[in-house]
């Protein structure tokens, strides 16, 4: 890429691009009136709900790539629960919730199914989308996971990251940060919030099955998402893309700051948004404007206990340590930039 | 075809002859014969359209047949003792959903202490998961029923778990009757979901249910069952007319016409006992055997009959209702309410423990004579038994029971009863 940018379509601030600047194959899939809306309005997620958004944008996009051949299975959580309270659904799409822990084995079978059909000239090539929380995906269901990559199953699994149990209660998960508060780590005693050390980052480990296709994304960058999305449901095999989405009720946010804060996730460092293919990264996204992780921190109840009269400076840093450690891993700083 | 083969390796051909679409297994003995013939027959192309996944666990077996069972696909597993376990809650939710997934479970204690070997415990676990179970007295019984169990399976859109002793049947050689593709074709027809997930008719599956509804959805997971009571014996007349040989049904009964006393069982032990009553009919006693083929359904209305004109009968079960005794006692003396009739409960075969003809005589001699305990506990080494609870009463760090119980029975290869 030059450095000289000719054309820049995003207003200051934020990557916001105007569709009508755009020629209409590159439009977005929810700026087409011919979306699915696969997952319809009127479900019962809390305002600002980020794994909605997401969702919304991932499977749109898996449909419109897949010529509306699409089935997608879910595991239990907020989801689940805030999409199917029947005889309400807002699914438009063949939709299945079976457990908590088995999503990814479930559209193992799902795939199984289609391809035996297809070989007997029974059915279309109907593909497979298997979609879960963070708790869903890194803890209980992380069996089922690991099993479907290795196998190199048909699959694009879309973890929704928000950081916790939140459908329960806000309780922690293995994606939960250092420091957070949670029901199950609350601010107290000499390690305040969720213990540092602990934990998992599904990506690192989703890249070390060597499957074809990693990728992660925010809620920040819809464009981003559905890109990802697209490009995923071209290639065949074991697809993961994890997706930052900001949760108002377990982080404490106001509910029209899930952009925001999905946006300082990735401009601070803390969420790395990335490709890999077969184990290694291709590609990140840039951080434009390096901030410090304060800004991230700040605005959200969850972290409040390391602010206040005496902020808990060494807490940040070793936070700050996490950033820092993120942008070298990923080369996160623009050329530009630097 | 008449061939000579191991249990296993009949019930892999046996279910290869019912065209399964998907067929999913984690290895666990005693399943894993069966499990791998099939496995072979998908890598060799003999059985063409089949998709078999080497899954990692269990509880991602069920999982995996869930998915495809729901996507249209006629689906298969097998399983045993612990394996079972590590998929109960996928196997609740397969029934839950009415996907009419096969499943052999090739039965084995449950640990700890950690026992390969036969008897009922893990199936029997599971007598409330809304699964049909089927238990074969033979080989040639687990092969027919597997054929019966995925027509039955597809008609009511429940699971069916066909049970058959590990290692007594599944690793036996015995002469089989190997039905052809044209028998089993004309008997079971092919797989026409109630439900499924299409893209041409998208419905959601699975979905949140409140108290609303849910005492009603658990409720017609009953009735079902109820149809199966109907379905189960008509399957095995149909299976009849086309295979010519009984298999199946609800129960099956053997010289009970006149018997005063008659022994109830499940699955191989069956054929023990039934050399057993033959010598004690030949002495004179009067007794009979009632074999339970379905235990769930539960056929109450079946075993009340066959059990009308006797004076006791004695339940004889590889399983354990820890803190109360029976487990298929029970069941039975639920059928038998009001009757009037005396019934023992028989705890015999756990772990692979042996079960003889000597032992077994005594047992009916007993029996017949009223002199038996309302629970008993077959050739149960109570020397070790008592010793061990004696070292718990006389001090507070005894160690691990188990291995203080083998070590005061000492090095055997095999015992003698």
């Amino acid at each position: 890429m030059s450095a000289l940018q000719t054309v820049k379509f995003y207003q200051t601030g934020t990557f916001t691009v105007g569709n009508r600047l755009l020629a209409p194959e590159e439009r977005s899939v929810q700026a087409n009136m011919q979306r699915t809306n696969s997952l319809n309005s009127g479900h019962r997620a809390c305002q600002g709900c980020g794994e909605a958004l997401g969702a919304r944008y991932a499977i749109d996009a898996a449909m419109n790539a897949t010529n509306r051949q699409l089935i997608a299975a879910n595991a239990t959580g907020c989801l689940e629960v805030f999409s199917t309270p029947y005889p309400e659904t807002s699914w438009q799409i063949p939709w299945i919730h079976s457990l908590f822990g088995n999503t990814a084995a479930v559209a193992t079978g799902i795939a199984a199914a289609i391809k035996v059909k297809q070989q007997k000239g029974q059915g279309q090539d109907v593909r497979v989308v298997a979609q879960g929380g963070d708790g869903g995906t890194t803890d209980i269901g992380f069996g089922c996971l690991s099993g479907m990559f290795e196998r190199n199953d048909d699959v694009l699994y879309i973890c929704y990251d928000n950081g916790g149990y939140m459908n329960t209660g806000v309780q922690r998960s293995s994606a939960t940060p250092s420091a957070a508060r949670t029901a199950t780590t609350m601010p107290i005693g000499p390690e305040p919030g969720n213990p540092f050390g602990q934990g998992k980052f599904v990506p690192a480990i989703a890249m070390a099955h060597e499957i074809p296709y990693v990728a992660t994304a925010t809620v920040a960058d819809l464009r981003d998402l559905e890109n990802k999305v697209t490009h995923a449901m071209s290639i065949r095999g074991a697809r993961y893309i994890h997706i930052l989405v900001p949760c108002p009720l377990g982080w404490g946010t106001a509910s029209h700051d899930t952009i925001r804060m999905a946006r300082l996730a990735k401009e601070t460092g803390i969420f790395p948004v990335f490709e890999a293919e077969y184990g290694e990264v291709k590609s990140a996204l840039a951080i434009r404007r390096p901030l410090p992780v304060e800004d991230y921190l700040k605005p959200q109840k969850r972290f409040a206990h390391l602010f206040g009269k005496n902020p808990a400076v060494d807490t940040i840093a070793r936070i700050q340590a996490q950033a820092d450690k993120n942008i070298r891993r990923y080369g996160l700083l623009a050329k530009e930039a630097s | 075809m008449l061939k000579q083969c191991e249990g296993s390796h009949a019930v892999a051909e046996a279910v290869a002859l019912c065209r399964p679409e998907v067929i999913c297994a984690y290895p666990i003995s005693p399943q894993t014969h069966i499990v791998e013939g099939i496995g072979e027959m998908v890598k060799g192309g003999e059985l063409k359209d089949c998709e078999f996944i080497n899954v990692e666990s269990e509880f991602a077996a069920m999982s995996v047949a869930i998915g495809s069972s729901a996507t249209g696909a006629r689906t298969y597993t097998a399983t045993a003792s612990q394996g079972l376990l590590y998929m109960v809650e996928a196997v609740y939710n397969a029934s839950g959903l009415g996907l009419p997934i096969v499943m052999t479970v090739a039965n084995r204690a449950i640990g700890a202490p950690i026992n390969i070997w036969n008897d009922h415990s893990d199936s029997l676990s599971q007598r409330d998961c809304g699964w049909i179970q089927l238990f074969a007295e033979t080989n040639q019984e687990a092969l027919d029923l597997h054929i019966q169990a995925f027509k039955l399976a597809e008609e009511i859109s429940l699971p069916v778990m066909v049970c058959m002793d590990g290692f007594i049947l599944t690793h036996a050689y015995e002469r089989v009757d190997m039905p052809t593709q044209e028998q089993v074709d004309a008997f079971l027809p092919p797989y026409e979901p109630r439900q499924v997930l299409d893209v041409n008719e998208p419905v959601s599956i699975g979905a949140m249910v409140g108290p609303e509804a849910f005492m009603e959805v658990r409720y017609l997971a009953h009735a079902k069952q109820m149809q199966a009571l109907e379905l189960i014996p008509q399957l095995a007349q149909e299976f009849k007319t086309v295979f010519g040989r009984d298999s199946g049904g609800l129960i099956r009964t053997y010289r009970t016409e006149d018997a005063e006393t008659i022994v109830i069982a499940m699955g191989s032990v069956l054929g023990t006992i039934k050399d057993t009553v033959d010598e004690m009919r030949e002495a004179g006693h009067k007794i009979g055997v009632l074999g339970i083929t379905s235990f769930r359904p539960f056929p109450l209305v079946e075993v009340a009959a066959a059990l009308k004109h006797c004076k006791r009968f004695v339940v004889l079960e590889k399983s354990l209702a820890v803190g109360i005794g029976g487990i298929v006692a029970t069941n039975v003396r639920m059928a038998v309410t009001g009757m009037g009739l005396k019934g023992y409960t028989v705890v015999a075969g756990l772990g692979g423990r042996a079960i003889t003809m000597k032992s077994l005589t005594g047992l009916f001699e007993k029996a017949g004579r009223d002199e038996l305990d309302l629970v008993t506990f077959l050739d149960l080494d109570w020397k070790v038994v008592n010793k061990q609870l004696e070292r718990e009463r006389e001090k507070r760090r005894t160690g691990p029971a188990a291995e203080a119980m083998l070590r005061d029975i000492g090095a055997v290869a095999a015992r003698n009863y």
